[in-house]
């Protein structure tokens, strides 16, 4: 797609700044975050799987990506909140990049804001783990770790095996932001459980809480080849090596039942997108 | 699509070299390494290949429009940007010019990032990070004060001898 009407907002403002030296605020509406990307699905690859798989893995990030920018304002110390942030700003430009790729794939032409404002929490796959309230900080960054532990084994299995080359990309891209993620909630995990006894006992309670979400982790059927059993050993063992540097027993527990990847859901999804989706909902025609 | 050589193709190639990054304006695209390609097709039609930073980049299309706006500009009226995703942008790509831009606004240049095929994603729990060199001062007595900065590129450090905080472009 050369040259599409969405690019023209840009121009003219980089046309009147020709200097480069011009700034504007960004937002969405009038962007196509895989603008000049060859967009064909390869031949032999299910497409309409293929988009169910990268709707899901977006809704995995735009949620966790909500549920991080909550912390605006309410982290510990200034350089937590940015940080978190950050991370937040990475999954949202890969949920960008993965619900356009699934708009392609199924053929609807759907962009990402109708895959993210336009639908309810029943069409949600996103793990269940992902919409959890934020809880403590001990909680929000135990739940960071099993998360881009997760993501990372699964993103180097698709950078390297992915038979959408997009996909592909996508996740080779992730791969480096997540190492980043991962680095972050396990040095904080060791901080807190081998902190106070305080933050020793919430790391403790965070770990228990959310031991019965980490069953649907390694449930389901495959996601773009990758069967979710086959990430049990690598992310378990990284969540056991942080566990053992910091002091802490990863309990055992009965995984809940069902899945979010099924389309089950805890009530706390859709007050999460009631909040996400509020101000594209009462402008619908509305650009920013 | 045949393409050109000679002094249209160095024009164009020079003109979208010398965009400068909107996160690190002390750098051009190309400084940055995101500048991938720029070719003249036999027509006078130039396509210009840029990859993005990060997923998140919310700076890729003002730097689209920039460097379709300054082609134009210098007389080449249809421009095509292409995005490339693969293979992903890595600070490698900074060029020398570019690290010794960073270096003299304050902000230490990227360490050589890790090499990776596949397999699993190593975690090191040791906190021994390679040691950062003060821009300002140039000692090694200095401490990440935060993994993320202002942008996602950057990690915020303070330098024990001048004292002085300074960022640090993540190696990725
Ligand atoms: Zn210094």
């Amino acid at each position: 797609m050369a040259d599409t009407d969405d690019d023209h907002i840009y121009l003219s403002l980089a046309e009147e700044h020709g200097d480069g030296d011009a700034r504007w605020a960004f937002g969405t509406g009038f962007e196509d975050p895989l603008h000049g990307v060859e967009t064909a699905v390869p031949a032999g690859v299910d497409a309409v799987r293929l988009a169910a798989d990268c709707a899901a893995l977006a809704d995995d990030a735009l949620v966790g990506a909500q549920r991080l920018a909550e912390w605006c304002t309410r982290a510990p110390e200034l350089e937590e909140e940015v940080a978190l942030a950050n991370i937040g700003l990475d999954l949202l430009g890969q949920a960008r990049l993965l619900y356009t790729r699934a708009g392609q794939a199924d053929g609807s032409g759907r962009g990402e804001d109708a895959f993210a404002y336009f639908r309810d929490a029943d069409a949600f796959r996103s793990l269940r783990l992902a919409e959890l309230p934020n809880g403590d900080f001990a909680f929000s960054v135990v739940r960071l770790l099993w998360l881009s532990s997760w993501r990372l084994a699964l993103f180097t299995r698709l950078a390297h095996g992915a038979p959408d080359p997009v996909l592909a990309a996508v996740a080779e891209k992730g791969v480096k932001e997540l190492t980043y993620h991962r680095q972050y909630a396990a040095d904080w995990v060791v901080r807190l459980g081998d902190g106070t006894e305080e933050s020793h006992r919430r790391t403790v309670a965070a770990l228990a809480g959310i031991a019965p979400y980490t069953g649907e982790l390694f449930t389901g059927a495959p996601v773009c080849g990758v069967a979710p059993a086959d990430l049990r050993d690598e992310v378990t063992g990284v969540v056991r090596q942080v566990c053992a540097a910091a002091g802490l027993e990863l309990p055992e527990a009965e995984p809940l039942p069902g899945s979010g990847r099924d389309g089950d859901r805890t009530d706390h999804l859709a007050p999460l997108l009631a909040e996400l989706q509020s101000v594209a909902r009462a402008h619908p025609e509305g650009v920013w | 699509m045949a393409t050109v050589t000679g002094p249209d193709a160095a024009l164009a190639r020079r003109v979208a070299a010398e965009v400068p990054d909107p996160e690190l304006p002390m750098l051009t695209l190309a400084d940055l390494g995101v500048l991938r390609g720029v070719e003249v097709a036999a027509d006078g039609a130039v396509t210009a290949t840029l990859t993005p930073t990060y997923s998140g980049c919310p700076a890729m299309a003002e730097m689209r429009a920039a460097v379709a706006a300054r082609l134009r500009a210098a007389g080449f009226p249809r421009v095509t940007i292409r995005t490339a995703l693969e293979p992903a942008w890595t600070t490698d790509w900074i060029t020398a010019e570019g690290r010794r831009k960073l270096a003299e606004h304050g902000i230490a240049p990227p360490h050589p990032a890790p090499r990776r095929t596949s397999g699993p994603v190593p975690l090191e729990l040791s906190g021994v990070r390679r040691a950062v060199r003060c821009p300002h001062c140039g000692s090694a007595e200095t401490r990440e004060t935060s993994r993320f900065g202002a942008t996602s590129c950057k990690s915020l450090w303070r330098c024990g001898s001048c004292r002085e905080p300074f960022e640090y472009v993540k190696e990725i």
